[in-house]
């Protein structure tokens, strides 16, 4: 199952990183959300894959009593998911302010920090 | 002021006491794990700097008392004047090479300060900045040097390193160390080609360039030349190399000087001539050489001292410095005039001033000198002579004469700024009546610390007639000769120097100039502003670095075979891998964003198909929260047509990218996937997970227990992230165009 | 949108989410469920409220501000974190006591403040997007 499911984590970093370069910052929001998706999966897989049970101990037992999925990279996606999603929610708000603010979604045109030559520049000169 | 007398008296008590092996020495340890201690030695060589930097630091501050009377920045004057002496008599009577760079470093930063005092002024700022880039380079190298000879000495005590000279000499990396030093020195000395910084730095306030730029800033460079003579001299190198730029500077210094008008520039440029003869003194290893060096020094700091505050009286009474300006104030200043005179004898070496006994010790040195004697002497004499014909320039031209067009008129100055120019001068005189207490209480001492064995020297006034007294003559005809000339001399040295197709203050303009072109050069390719540049080449290099590291090491046997993988699992696959492409090719945004659902839901069902239920009910929890929020922001935003604007050449660059980084990220995982994968941390959680933290399900057993401190953080972040967006929309919009 | 039928099933169904949610936080411990399961579902319910019935019902149904939740949630993560530590063991251990026969520990006192943070932080956000004007 390694072979499909890279193919697919491949295929979702790609599609990932397309749609962060382009120059509408939809797209790119889009794109991050495929990339924490990808960078789970890629956890996930690089963790083991053992189509057994999930890691959950029996009552009344103090171990296991046979392989179980690896619980370590669970915990660690789990905590990833969380993270990517508040992540992802700051940056849809950010978004929205931005375009309020700018009147464009295009990255390109979004220079307030680093105006292009020639603008607003005082400090070049001395 | 106070701590500069107290200390005086203290040095001066101690003076004669401290020959050869009966020095102080105080030691605390600072920085232990790296051997760094707060040590500090007196010895001779230190006794003569320390005598300087308090006694001349007592006069200047009482100038200076009165100079800035009334004065707003007074304290600010006098807090940077305090700590420039401090760092001074520290660097001066340090004996950890470490500290003693600390010293150094603390010195250029005063003087920054001190240089820039007017800093409503351009000139001074600019004066203040040049200085601290000189210096301060010139400090990187010496640190670079210093660490070097600390390494190959095995310590950093100034006085073991001193004693391990041939170690040092014959050490492999003694060239380098010698040009770091030579580097550090010769910046803040002022030494050719760095010359050109020190006269520039008279945009100071006349107690500034009295105190820094005549007795003892400057002389830090010549103090740490006199300070590793021991260990780093007695090579052609360190002959050839003092003796050459020390002569280059001398001459070029009095050249430069006859042309200045301004008395504090010309000066500055006798004070640069002054310290390229003690540069050319100290190649030697005469000892007759290295006592000229410590006898003029001190001549020199007495003389130039008082003249520089001099300069100050009639700056400061007169209103200007022009020397077209000032004539016949004789009258209306005798006191300064009085002083003024008795320095500028010492400086043209007559007798019975000490600055004769310089001069004599000079050319006797001059002529000692082992690698060129007649490039020494020769040197010596023509800058003596221009030496001369300044002080004439000095002391006769503002004060006889006819009375010159001053915008100010004219009068005397207070006492305190008399008292420190008229000691001076009277010192100069009683120390000349006196050799032989001068030559034993002071020099001798000094002269020893430099050179181990015991010292020999006679001092006198008068040896007979000799080849030094025949030069003496020489000199004094010459510098006449050169102060009646002075004008006509002056065009010369115009016309030459404007010929020049080089300055020191030009070059210096230039590599800064490029310096500042460079970064921000630098910065316009590197910070485009454009977020593709910064994503791409992010992209690009995790996927190169990935793909070298990948094929550098050699994949490990890829587990390719995908027989045995069941047709619902293919399903899966293929239902996520047909989401992903169509929020690829999506032409509206509805689309792309079910598609993005589907994506998140066919994951959950990859978590639930290998074990990991937790993960898959998040996921899809995540999922349906992240389509509802999309569902409230895009409204919000404009279509994807809108501003869909890239140009079909990038998209091509971007598609490139893209795939290059799929493809290493997929060959990673496979590799990583064939290896197999390390359990043992999982084991230990299986094992502890009932027994330790009564909990049956691992995975939340983790995260509430054993990693529960990562929770704590993830949460927090979760927080923030909250209030951060909140914030975002709830703030009132502030600059509303 | 007004329906009768749909502002009572959705009624219904927020009830059940916010129930099925604090199931899952309970059970967390030993069996799939747990602080950010919980915590997500009853954000959907709530979420689900504001997409229905505005804002306001939502802030009248929690009663308190979401960003109040999120802070309380914070410290009775950081209450259960230093209980270890008052107890003389390292910050977060775990400790448990039985109360009646139910087992309580400071990691549920920890996952329940996991659940308040995740409700406040994305009841935050959703609240401030919705109502944005």
């Amino acid at each position: 199952m390694a072979l499909p499911l890279a193919l697919l984590v491949g295929l979702l970093f790609g599609v990932a990183a397309y749609l962060m370069l382009g120059r509408n910052f939809v797209r790119y929001l889009f794109g991050l959300v495929c990339l924490g998706t990808a960078a789970n999966l890629l956890l996930f897989v690089a963790g083991g894959l053992t189509p057994a049970e999930p890691a959950i101990i029996p009552e009344g037992m103090s171990v296991p009593d046979e392989v179980v999925a690896n619980a370590l990279p669970q915990a660690l996606i789990l905590t990833a998911i969380v993270i990517s999603f508040a992540l992802l929610a700051f940056a849809l708000v950010l978004a929205v302010r931005a375009y309020r603010d700018l009147g464009t979604v295009d990255t390109d045109l979004m220079r307030a920090a680093e105006p292009p030559a020639g603008e607003g520049n005082p400090e070049a000169e001395t | 002021m106070l701590i500069a007398l107290v200390g005086f008296v203290l040095c001066a008590m101690r003076v004669g006491t401290v020959t050869g092996e009966d020095a102080l020495t105080v030691a605390r340890p600072w920085v232990p794990f790296l051997g760094v201690d707060f040590a500090f030695r007196l010895d001779g060589l230190s006794m003569v700097f320390a005598l300087l930097v308090t006694g001349a630091g007592f006069f200047v501050a009482l100038y200076a008392q009165a100079y800035f009377k009334g004065h707003p920045d007074r304290g600010r004057f006098f807090l940077f004047f305090g700590m420039f002496m401090v760092a001074m008599l520290g660097l001066v009577l340090a004996d950890d090479l470490l500290l003693m760079f600390v010293f150094w470093e603390l010195t250029t930063a005063s003087s920054f300060m001190l240089i820039g005092f007017s800093h409503d002024l351009e000139k001074a700022r600019a004066s203040a900045r040049q200085a601290l880039l000189v210096t301060g380079a010139g400090g990187l190298a010496l640190l670079a040097g210093v660490v070097l000879l600390g390494n190959a000495a095995g310590t950093w005590r100034i006085s073991e390193i001193i004693a391990s000279g041939d170690l040092i000499r014959q050490h492999e990396h003694y060239i380098p160390i010698l040009v770091l030093v030579f580097a550090g020195a010769f910046t803040k000395s002022a030494q050719f080609p760095f010359h050109f910084w020190l006269p520039n730095a008279m945009a100071a306030p006349t107690p500034v360039s009295a105190y820094l730029h005549s007795a003892t800033m400057v002389k830090g460079g010549i103090y740490l030349l006199a300070r590793l003579h021991p260990t780093l001299a007695g090579t052609p190198e360190w002959a050839w190399t003092l003796t050459v730029v020390g002569a280059i500077t001398a001459v070029w210094g009095a050249v430069l000087s006859v042309r200045a008008t301004d008395l504090k520039v010309a000066l500055a440029w006798t004070t640069v001539m002054a310290l390229g003869t003690l540069t050319l003194f100290l190649g030697s290893e005469a000892q007759i050489g290295l006592a000229a060096a410590i006898t003029f020094l001190l001549v020199h700091a007495l003389y130039k001292c008082a003249l520089f505050l001099v300069v100050g009286n009639l700056d400061h009474e007169a209103g200007t410095r022009e020397v077209g300006l000032l004539g016949g104030l004789r009258r209306a200043m005798p006191w300064t005039a009085a002083s003024a005179f008795v320095a500028a004898l010492s400086m043209s070496g007559f007798p019975p001033f000490l600055g004769f006994l310089g001069k004599e010790l000079k050319y006797e040195g001059a002529l000692a000198v082992a690698s060129e004697p007649w490039l020494a002497a020769g040197a010596a004499v023509l800058a003596n002579a221009l030496m001369v014909a300044m002080a004439g320039v000095l002391a006769i031209r503002p004060f006889f004469g006819p009375k010159g067009a001053t915008p100010r008129e004219a009068h005397e100055a207070p006492f305190p700024m008399l008292a420190g120019p008229l000691a001076m001068g009277a010192l100069g005189l009683a120390l000349g009546l006196m050799p032989p207490i001068v030559g034993a209480g002071l020099i001798a001492p000094a002269v020893q610390a430099m050179v181990p064995e015991s010292v020999d020297l006679t001092f006198a006034m008068f040896h007979g007639i000799t080849a030094p007294l025949l030069l003496s003559v020489l000199t004094v005809t010459l510098g006449v000769i050169a102060y009646r000339l002075r004008d006509k001399l002056r065009r010369v040295i115009d016309a030459f120097v404007g010929a020049l197709p080089i300055t020191g203050d030009g070059s210096y303009r230039r590599v800064v100039g490029w310096i500042a072109d460079g970064a921000e050069g630098l910065t316009r390719i590197l910070q485009t502003g454009r977020l593709r540049t910064y994503l791409a080449s992010s992209f690009a290099v995790i996927a190169a670095t990935l793909a070298y590291v990948l094929l550098r090491n050699g994949l490990p046997p890829l587990d390719l075979d995908a027989s045995g993988v069941p047709f619902h699992k293919w399903g899966v696959v293929a239902l996520i891998a047909a989401g992903v492409v169509t929020v690829l090719l999506a032409k509206t945004r509805l689309v792309a964003v079910c598609a993005l659902g589907l994506v998140g839901a066919g994951v959950a069902l990859i978590f639930v198909l290998y074990g990991a239920p937790d993960v898959a009910i998040t996921q899809l929890m995540v999922d349906i929260l992240v389509v509802a929020i999309l569902g409230l922001v895009l409204p919000r935003l404009p279509r994807y047509e809108a501003a869909d604007g890239t140009k079909r050449r990038f998209r091509l660059v971007d598609a490139t990218i893209a795939t290059a980084f799929g493809l290493v990220m997929a060959t990673l995982l496979l590799g990583v996937a064939s290896v197999g994968v390390d359990r043992e941390i999982t084991a230990f959680y299986e094992a502890n997970s009932v027994p330790g933290a009564l909990g049956r399900n691992i995975v939340n057993v983790i995260l509430v227990d054993f990693r529960a401190f990562d929770t704590m953080g993830e949460v927090v972040v979760l927080a923030v992230a909250g209030l951060a967006a909140w914030a975002l929309l709830a703030r009132p919009k502030e600059d509303e165009a | 949108m007004k329906s009768l039928i749909l502002d009572n099933t959705m009624r219904l169904l927020v009830w059940l989410m916010l129930a099925f949610s604090l199931f899952l936080l309970w059970r967390g411990h030993n069996d799939p469920g747990g602080g950010f399961v919980g915590g997500l579902v009853a954000s959907i319910a709530f979420a689900l409220l504001g997409i229905g019935r505005g804002p306001e019902a939502v802030r009248s149904a929690l009663r308190i501000d979401p960003r109040t939740l999120a802070g309380v949630g914070i410290a009775l993560a950081l209450v259960a974190g230093i209980w270890g530590s008052l107890l003389g063991t390292s910050f977060l251990k775990g400790h448990w006591i039985s109360v009646g026969g139910l087992p309580l520990g400071t990691p549920l006192l920890f996952d329940i403040g996991v659940y308040l943070v995740v409700i406040g932080a994305v009841l935050t956000v959703v609240l401030a997007l919705e109502e944005d004007t």
